[in-house]
């Protein structure tokens, strides 16, 4: 095994860009015409959680609090048959709950509260422009970060990698109706984390090759890069898919989003530090000169571990 | 080669033990109790009091454990958490009002755990299951308010000063005067610059008029909201504190918000009632019969008084700030009534207003500050529902004024002895300084909190168990390095956060779990450079110490740039993403000690300076 075989994924860089293209197009198309199903952290509402003994008749819960003077409440089952989720418009009024439960009750006595959520209508508002505040300021500081360590033209790279990133998590939670709620705002932003860890220790690789090999072609530095780095991106991404899918399992309802956000997230941030990334970096002619050391990088490190 | 120094070894020892002493109060649940204080600081708490309380515990079958009295208070644990709110309610019956009455959860950390500082995890709503409330504080009905009074002093100084105006109005914010002569609009400005400093009077010309238009500075506009906002949070911790609910938090957020947290509580109508109220008070003359000019109508409050109207002066005799103290009672007729107690000012005021007016009504206004949804378009036209708040005043006593009122009265007329004892704690607590209304509630049920706590456990556990066994399987002796790095990471983010007295919530044990997940990150990447450089032909001991060398910058790179996100979604976001922000960063820096040095010196220390024939990585 000391013959090392170097993938060509480079070749394969058109393919892998247009790829790209389409599902950006899809996931851009999908968030103009159809948007996010928001949840109530954004919207603002108010939303109750009730638990029942068995399995629960949505129509007799929509009908129970028809009866009771709620106007147009949303029912739906939460997780689990016996666990339901309640949506009614307008601020709830001391004793909401108590006039909820009441109602339930008289349906079928054996209803237990287990939340209720009110959200008023700015704070929503408020948290959608923080949320996309912070993406924003997160993407700017990591492009600066990046940019003073290694050279401007890996932080664009790396800038490129997240927003695709973003944008394709946030078009798969369009596309396929998933809630959007504020855990999975963290969830994104945690993808973001993810993806730019991933990018960053292939952008390491490539600056290292570009100055330890004496090969002129950017494209066999980044593949034999890509390569070395291969091991290391599976086993990570695995490790880290593994542990989502046990919180995605067992995690229970409320984490739910957060992992299929995640997982989302680490496939594409995985895809992207190869392809998206490299990609770009190639695109701007990355080449040996961008990268020859004003001062040895690292040294300030020497001796500590 | 590839050998520590002794004092790294013991660096790494020492943050070990470190690190299993502050996690270890996490082990010991706390027991669920109740406590039992005095309404005032200084009743004393003794052994008979207790025993009451036991007495009617025994009573109603309530099992309890390690009661103990420390003068100030009682402290009371329960076998079983479902029964701490029955048993808040009968202790509360057998001992009366005159005592608080508390949940409370009581440290099972042993004394020399507690001595070290060593404290559990405080674990956010949506894990111990209670009550989260946003309130947004009107600070513009406080600036309106305030000109409102401006208004009236300024109308009253311009008279005494002889300078006529032709009106005076205040709207959106804005004083404005108008006059018929110039040297009036100058006269009126250089008063109100130097009579009012707050305001910031321009002239203007409107048609044959002159007008004065003053507005308050943005200074004095921030101190008010200022002052507004801070009392209103500490009148708020006083009528927590009456609640009797174990540790409670109320802190500001932002610039006009304050956060409400009752761990514990379950009736949210009542907490919302006290909380909410701004329930302060104002005692009015009635208007005399005849009297036209400032007056104002007001509906009874009771639900017997439905639909009676009465008058009142537009002047404002005292209101609820000047109560120094206020009881429930009962008159001789065993209606309820509150006795009252004023400050010296608002005793002397009351007098003034009394003393010639015998004979009079005197009218209680109730003031309480509510919200209510409206539909409104926005300015792309969809329709948007907003809060907009407003404030009911409603009558709740109008009594004829026997003889002249001191310092000391008491209000009759209320409804029941339940409102009247409620009327006496808001007063008690003090008013609020502005107006507040609800933005954002959640209530998490206690069995949800409960089940919460049991899936993130069993989440980290399995997260835990594949990751490990993974590593083993891939790496063999190193992955048993990585395995127990990452053992001692999660250990010591446990620690890390015990100390820091950080909140865990759901999403920050999704926090871990990601930790978990990407901690070995970093192990991966040293023992691939590892595999690697063995592939290249170099010995084991140079291949190891190549590896962790050549992997490290990758690792700080990747590991601060995480970092940096962690920060900014810490800084925008709120309570449980920043739960999350939490865990995440202190995960990293945690992983990064373990990863790194944890498994350089497990490595040093069984290969090290060794003549090892082959690595099993």
């Amino acid at each position: 095994m000391n013959e090392q075989v170097i993938y060509d994924f480079m070749g394969r860089r058109r393919l892998a860009a247009i790829a790209s293209v389409v599902l950006l197009i899809v996931a851009i198309g999908s968030l103009a015409t159809k948007g996010l199903v928001l949840g109530l952290d954004f919207t603002g509402g108010t939303q109750i959680e009730v638990g029942y003994q068995q399995a629960a008749e949505l129509t007799q819960v929509r009908s129970a609090l028809e009866q009771g003077g709620f106007k147009n409440p949303v029912v739906v089952h939460f997780g689990t048959e016996s666990d339901v989720l309640i949506r009614l418009q307008g601020q709830p009024e001391a004793g909401l709950s108590d006039q909820v439960m009441a109602v339930l009750k008289v349906a079928n006595p054996a209803v237990e509260l287990r939340r209720i959520e009110f959200v008023g209508p700015q704070i929503g508002e408020e948290l959608r422009d923080d949320g996309g505040l912070g993406m924003l300021a997160a993407l700017a500081v990591v492009m600066l970060y990046v940019a003073i360590r290694f050279q401007y033209k890996f932080s664009i790279a790396a800038v490129c990698a997240l927003i695709h990133d973003v944008i394709i998590t946030l078009g798969f939670f369009s596309l396929f109706n998933v809630e959007f709620d504020l855990t999975v705002l963290a969830a994104v932003l945690a993808v973001i984390g993810y993806s730019l860890n991933d990018t960053i220790v292939v952008s390491d690789r490539i600056r290292e090759n570009f100055r330890l090999l004496r090969v002129a072609d950017a494209s066999e530095v980044i593949n034999e890069s890509l390569t070395q780095t291969l091991g290391r991106t599976i086993i990570t991404s695995l490790t880290t898919l593994l542990v989502l899918l046990a919180l995605f399992f067992i995690g229970g309802e409320l984490i739910h989003n957060f992992s299929i956000a995640l997982i989302v997230g680490v496939f594409v941030g995985t895809y992207s530090s190869i392809y998206v990334a490299a990609n770009i970096l190639l695109a701007m002619d990355i080449s040996r000169e961008d990268l020859m050391p004003t001062e040895k990088e690292g040294v300030e490190f020497d001796g500590l571990p | 080669m590839n050998r520590y120094p002794i004092w790294k070894y013991l660096l790494i020892l020492l943050v070990v033990i470190a690190g299993f002493i502050y996690a270890l109060p996490n082990r010991y649940a706390p027991d669920p109790a109740i406590q039992l204080s005095g309404q005032s600081g200084s009743m004393v708490m003794d052994e008979s009091l207790m025993l009451q309380a036991t007495a009617a515990l025994d009573e109603a079958g309530i099992a309890y454990f390690g009661e103990r009295v420390n003068g100030k208070s009682v402290l009371i644990r329960l076998r079983d958490a479902e029964q701490q709110l029955a048993a808040k309610s009968v202790v509360q019956e057998a001992l009366g009002l005159d005592y608080v009455v508390a949940l409370n959860l009581a440290s099972n950390t042993p004394e020399w755990l507690a001595d070290l500082g060593g404290t559990p995890m405080k674990l956010g709503l949506d894990l111990s299951g209670g009550v989260h409330f946003l309130l947004q504080v009107d600070t513009a009905s406080v600036i309106s308010t305030h000109l409102d009074t401006r208004l009236s002093e300024a109308k009253a100084a311009l008279r005494e000063a002889r300078i006529r105006y032709k009106s005076a109005s205040l709207k959106d914010q804005v004083l404005t005067f108008t006059f018929t002569k110039e040297e009036w609009q100058d006269q009126a400005t250089s008063l109100i610059r130097k009579e009012f400093r707050d305001l910031l009077p321009t002239q203007s010309k409107n048609g044959s008029l002159f007008v004065v238009s003053a507005t308050m500075s943005t200074t004095a506009v921030k101190e008010k909201e200022e002052y507004a906002v801070s009392q209103n949070i500490t009148t708020l911790r006083k009528r927590v504190n009456e609640l009797g609910v174990s540790e409670p938090i109320v802190q500001r957020q932002g610039r006009d918000r304050i956060i409400v947290e009752l761990p514990g509580v379950q009736d949210t109508a009542e907490a919302k009632r006290i909380i909410g109220k701004t329930a302060n008070l104002e005692f009015r003359l009635e208007a005399k019969p005849g009297q036209i000019a400032g007056r104002e109508e007001f509906a009874f409050r009771s639900e017997s008084d439905q639909g009676r109207l009465a008058w009142l002066e537009r002047k404002i005799v005292i209101s609820g700030d000047s109560v120094t103290n206020a009881n429930a009672g009962y008159d001789e007729n065993g209606r309820a009534q509150v006795d009252i107690t004023l400050d010296a000012g608002g005793g002397r005021a009351m007098h003034y207003a009394t003393r010639n007016n015998i004979k009079r009504g005197l009218g209680v206004l109730f003031i309480e500050s509510k919200a209510r949804l409206e539909m409104q378009k926005n300015e792309a036209g969809e329709e948007v529902s907003v809060a907009v708040p407003y404030v009911e005043k409603t009558i709740i006593s109008l009594a004829t004024v026997q003889s002249a009122l001191g310092v000391q009265f008491r209000i009759t007329g209320l409804d029941s002895p339940g409102e009247a004892s409620e009327l006496a704690l808001l007063l008690r607590a003090g008013a609020l300084a502005a107006p507040m209304y609800f933005v954002e509630e959640r209530t998490i049920g206690p069995s949800l909190g409960a089940e919460n706590i049991s899936i993130g456990v069993k989440s980290v556990q399995l997260g835990l168990a594949i990751v490990a066994l993974f590593m083993l399987v891939y790496y063999r002796v190193f992955g048993l390095f990585a395995n127990l790095a990452l053992g001692l990471n999660l250990v010591l983010l446990i620690a890390a956060m015990s100390l820091l007295g950080a909140t865990l919530t759901l999403p920050g044990i999704a926090g871990i779990v990601l930790t978990v997940g990407m901690a070995v990150d970093a192990n991966v990447l040293i023992f691939s450079r590892i595999r690697e450089e063995l592939k290249n032909g170099e010995t084991i001991q140079g291949a190891i110490h190549s590896g962790y060398d050549r992997a490290f910058v990758s690792i700080v790179d990747a590991n601060v740039t995480t970092l940096i996100v962690a920060v900014i979604l810490y800084a925008v976001g709120s309570g449980p993403v920043q739960g999350f922000a939490v865990t995440l960063s202190l995960g990293i820096l945690t992983s990064m000690f373990t990863a790194i040095m944890g498994t350089r010196a497990l490595a040093n220390l069984v290969y090290g300076g060794r003549n090892v024939e082959k690595l099993w990585i």
